[in-house]
């Protein structure tokens, strides 16, 4: 199956850069989307995400570069290019003062072949049934997300586009997004999701870029990538001391320092006393037989993966020596 | 073409749901009834003061030459009413009463009043948020990213709005006829108002003066109007690619047509004032012979200056609207 999705390229991004105002804000982006995978587009804020998206879905034209979507090129031939994907921008924009119903019938006329039957089903596979002929500015943020999606799935895509789509969702509705995500691609759709939280992309794709001031640093599965870092094992022991002790008397294992990790402090703070390793973590299961051996009781254990940050610095370092 | 009709239909349909159309009629139904007060309160001073219109007439000529022997009088203002002077008498001539109360005749003058202020503003409401209001809403990234290239969008939009502009021309002389002739009378139709004054230096001749019948005026008058009006709007659509603000791109366009106002009552001396478009709105002002804002100018050549300034307010749009990089 991954030779099959391999030979069938829905996105290709070559050499693409942006100059905007004297300034490369754009310096160096390259990569391809697979037919039905899910490909994270991973960066801080700031460093080219949006600019990028917006080249590909030809609302800014790059300096230099092509953007293929299934073999046609945006810039010159847009007509058959946009055909094929279905993107939301930013925040999921629709026009207020007409109904749901009414903003995809809009969109509808815009693309051949898109009649009422097909809005239905958008507007079920959303499940917006119950609300779609109200007037979209009495719609929630999530909702108007649905209607975004609803809209950008009209002309049956193959590949969606999302810009941080998580972005002012409650946890439920992240939830629900990932499902869906999920859904879509397991129909074949291809989905390309941006973000600025690493978390987000383990859990939604299949592959990332990795971008950092307008270069694309990384391309590859994101368990790979994730893995190359290293995740933390963060061990809370009863007797703090003793655990330290036998950790330390293992091999191969790290301790590492207050002010060395950059786990997020949220997370941290409901474990008091926790010693923070670098190690693998294939090993927890016997060490923990060892601590019950010699008495010491493990209140828990938990990997904790890298942040984007340190990601960033894996990343960079490599390119330095390399 | 079929590709463009669905198109039309949005941009159509857009203008109608953001209600900016009632706005316009809502305007006109709440000014007109005020104006046909107005008149009708002019009518009734009239009637009791002169049994007879000529007698009005008779009087307007007197004061008017009263100002002309006057020496503080400025030499521009003496060479309008020298010219109204000899169009009040070929009026008086001709046994045509020149302001004869009726729905048809209080449309007349409200049109020729309205096309250089009343109408651009009206044309504004329409035209000038129809970029800008998409960009500053955000929904140009839904618009822009659908496989549609971006002429296309814009032309849809520069026909939607060509309708509306005909459409306020068309509702606000119907407007006018039924709310002043509820007050004045339903006739008119057939008085012969003239036309075809060529205005020389201070006087006026009158070889080509004839009379038309007053709806074919109208009419007229309506062509005119919606030749100013439409140049009005294309501009309108160009600011409103240019400047990324609703309330921007209005500011600037109240301005353009309010300095040209200004500039007219003013620029007889800053004779190439004339080249600027909003001082060559006033269209409707050749048919009825008034001079013109700056001597030598003539319908034939306002026309080709708003002709010209559209031809650059379009290419300037759509120029700009299919290259620009939407950032915001």
């Amino acid at each position: 199956m991954q030779s099959a999705a391999q030979s069938d390229v829905v996105l290709s991004v070559k050499d693409v850069k942006k100059r905007i105002g004297g300034k490369m804000i754009i310096k160096n982006v390259s990569f391809d989307v697979r037919s039905g995978e899910i490909f994270g587009f991973l960066g801080p804020n700031g460093s080219g995400k949006t600019t990028t998206i917006r080249m590909l879905v030809n609302l800014i034209k790059p300096t230099s570069g092509d953007i293929l979507i299934c073999g046609s090129n945006v810039q010159r031939d847009p007509e058959e290019a946009l055909r094929h994907i279905g993107c939301i921008v930013e925040n999921p924009e629709v026009y207020s003062y007409m109904t749901g119903w009414e903003n995809l019938e809009h969109f509808a006329r815009m693309q051949r072949g898109i009649g009422q039957d097909r809005i239905a089903e958008v507007v079920d596979i959303v499940g917006m049934q119950h609300r779609i002929h109200d007037k979209v500015r009495t719609y929630s943020l999530g909702m108007r997300q649905r209607l975004g999606i609803a809209q950008a799935l009209l002309g049956r895509p193959k590949l969606l586009i999302l810009d941080e789509p998580t972005n002012g969702l409650d946890p439920k509705g992240i939830k629900e997004l990932r499902e869906f995500v999920r859904m879509l691609a397991d129909q074949g759709m291809s989905l390309f999701i941006s973000s600025h939280l690493l978390s987000e992309i383990q859990l939604m794709c299949d592959r990332v870029a990795i971008i950092s001031h307008g270069e694309v640093l990384a391309v590859g599965a994101v368990d790979e990538l994730v893995n190359q870092t290293g995740s933390y094992v963060v061990w809370q022991f009863d007797d703090p001391e003793a655990g330290r002790r036998l950790l330390a008397a293992e091999q191969g294992i790290r301790f590492v320092k207050e002010d060395e990790h950059r786990i997020d402090e949220s997370i941290l703070a409901g474990l008091k006393e926790a010693v923070i390793t670098s190690m693998d973590a294939d090993r927890i299961t016997a060490l923990v037989e060892k601590a019950v051996h010699a008495g010491i009781g493990v209140a828990s254990v938990q990997r904790i993966a890298p942040t984007l940050e340190e990601l960033f610095l894996q990343l960079t370092e490599g390119e330095s020596i390399g | 073409m079929d590709r463009l009709l669905p198109l039309i239909q949005n941009e159509t349909l857009k203008i109608w749901k953001k209600k900016r159309f009632y706005v316009v009629v809502l305007v006109l139904i709440v000014l007109i009834p005020v104006f046909t007060y107005a008149q009708l309160k002019i009518a009734e001073t009239n009637r009791k003061n002169f049994k007879d219109w000529r007698n009005q007439l008779v009087q307007q000529i007197n004061e008017y030459q009263n100002m002309l022997s006057s020496e503080r009088i400025p030499e521009e203002w003496k060479r309008n009413r020298r010219i109204a002077v000899q169009q009040l008498q070929y009026y008086l001539d001709h046994d045509v009463n020149p302001n004869s109360p009726d729905g048809v005749t209080f449309t007349r003058s409200f049109m020729a009043n309205a096309v250089n202020l009343f109408y651009p503003l009206l044309v504004l409401a329409v035209a000038s948020d129809l970029v800008s209001g998409e960009r500053s809403a955000g929904t140009i990234k839904m618009l822009l990213t659908r496989p549609v290239r971006r002429w296309k969008i814009l032309f849809s939009k520069l026909i939607a709005l060509t309708l509306y502009v005909s459409l306020t021309v068309v509702v606000s002389a119907i407007l006018c006829y039924l709310i002043s002739g509820a007050v004045f009378g339903y006739g008119g139709w057939g008085m012969p108002v003239f036309t075809g004054f060529v205005i020389n230096g201070s006087t006026v001749e009158s070889t080509y003066v004839h009379a038309v019948p007053q709806w074919l005026y109208v009419l007229m008058e309506g062509g005119l109007i919606w030749v100013s009006s439409m140049t009005v709007a294309i501009l309108a659509l160009m600011v409103s690619v240019l400047v990324r603000s609703t309330a921007a791109s209005i500011v600037t366009m109240m301005a353009a047509v309010i300095a040209g106002t200004i500039l007219s009552t003013m620029s007889s001396s800053w004779e190439s004032a004339k080249y600027v478009f909003a001082v060559n709105l006033q269209l409707t002002d050749y048919l009825a012979g008034s001079p013109p804002p700056i001597q030598g100018m003539t319908l034939s050549f306002s026309l080709i200056i708003l002709a010209i300034w559209s031809a650059i307010g379009l290419i300037v749009s759509f120029g700009v609207f299919t290259k620009q990089d939407i950032m915001n």
